[in-house]
């Protein structure tokens, strides 16, 4: 129900009527943003569960290798051998719009051309596990990366879900019938008025007849009684 | 070009200095705020992958970027082991789309 007043006229009743029809074209594509955006969401949230499970398994793995190796190196000569690493990554964002929403898509590239050369440091004085450590990180990496991407993007999708629903449900519920009850209350009202108005008039062409007919009875009165006294 | 950042304890980063990756150790929790702050503000790192036994203590900054295209904050579990923190961000973000966790 609205609280406040409406101008009963027409072209408040033009206005809200302009209005209604836009509140309800929005609402019908609001409401298709966001059915879209839900189903690019729930495909990619279930990607984003399963990529978090493997990122996970694959840094604990990392991590455990990592702490034998930790146990069997001295943290200096742990930290020297990592100290000067032999690979470098670049990474290139790109925006991917997703109705509306612009989400990062990344790609990467390494600057050491092989692969399989990643450790930085010389096998003669470290540990094995170190070598397994890294070797754990390296291929969790573009999982890890691909995560980055995808949990990113579920977040911001998760917000213009969020903001997107909200403005469908005050469409739906406030905007368009707040509307609608506006117009009911003006056609009445505009409806009223024309009665009124129609009565009105029967009753002033009533009055007007009356009064017509008056003259023409006192004047036939003044005809008779001159005629008699004649 | 930006960066891709791994912030946590020293002991639970050092591996991804071999990838090449910037790597920033915070000794307490309140340095890794700092370091996070600022990583965040230099417009260079699109990706900071921070320990979610600092995350689990620092989650208002950590939500403070959720919304920002960057940088992205993703926890990974530290050496301690996975919290729990990442999967239950997930389940927020379907109750935050959906409304109810229907996963």
């Amino acid at each position: 129900m609205p609280t406040t007043t409406v101008n009963a006229t027409r072209m408040e009743l033009t206005r809200l009527k302009k209005k209604l029809r836009t509140a309800v074209r929005g609402h019908k594509l609001l409401k298709d943003k966001r059915d879209e955006l839900m189903k690019q969401f729930l495909d990619l949230i279930r990607e984003n569960r399963d990529l978090r499970r493997r990122v996970e398994e694959g840094m604990m793995r990392a991590h455990g290798s990592f702490t034998v190796a930790s146990a069997l190196m001295s943290s200096e000569m742990l930290e020297q051998s990592l100290l000067y690493p032999k690979q470098s990554v670049d990474l290139n964002m790109k925006f991917k719009n997703i109705m509306s929403v612009n989400t990062p898509v990344y790609q990467f590239s390494t600057r050491s051309e092989n692969s399989g050369d990643i450790y930085p440091y010389g096998f003669a004085t470290t540990s094995g596990e170190l070598d397994g450590a890294v070797d754990a990180l390296s291929s969790v990496f573009q999982d890890m990366l691909k995560l980055a991407q995808i949990e990113k993007t579920t977040q911001l999708l998760a917000e213009e879900i969020e903001k997107t629903r909200r403005r469908v449900n005050a469409l739906e519920y406030v905007m368009i019938p707040d509307t609608q009850y506006k117009i009911k209350y003006i056609t009445m009202k505009l409806d009223e008025n024309e009665r009124n108005n129609t009565i009105r008039l029967m009753k002033v062409k009533d009055m007007m007849l009356e009064q017509a007919l008056e003259e023409k009875r006192k004047e036939t009165a003044a005809a008779l009684k001159l005629f008699e006294n004649e | 070009m930006y960066k891709i950042a791994v912030l946590g304890d020293r002991e639970s980063v050092l591996g991804f200095k071999a990838l090449g990756l910037d790597v920033h150790s915070a000794e307490t929790v309140e340095d890794g705020r700092k370091i996070l702050h600022r990583l965040a503000k230099d417009g260079q790192t699109a990706i900071i992958y921070l320990t979610e036994q600092y995350a689990a203590q620092m989650m208002d900054e950590v939500k403070k970027y959720k919304d920002e295209v960057m940088p992205a904050i993703i926890l990974i579990p530290g050496k301690a082991g996975s919290m729990g923190i990442g999967m239950q961000n997930i389940t927020d973000s379907v109750e935050r789309a959906v409304g109810a966790d229907i996963l």
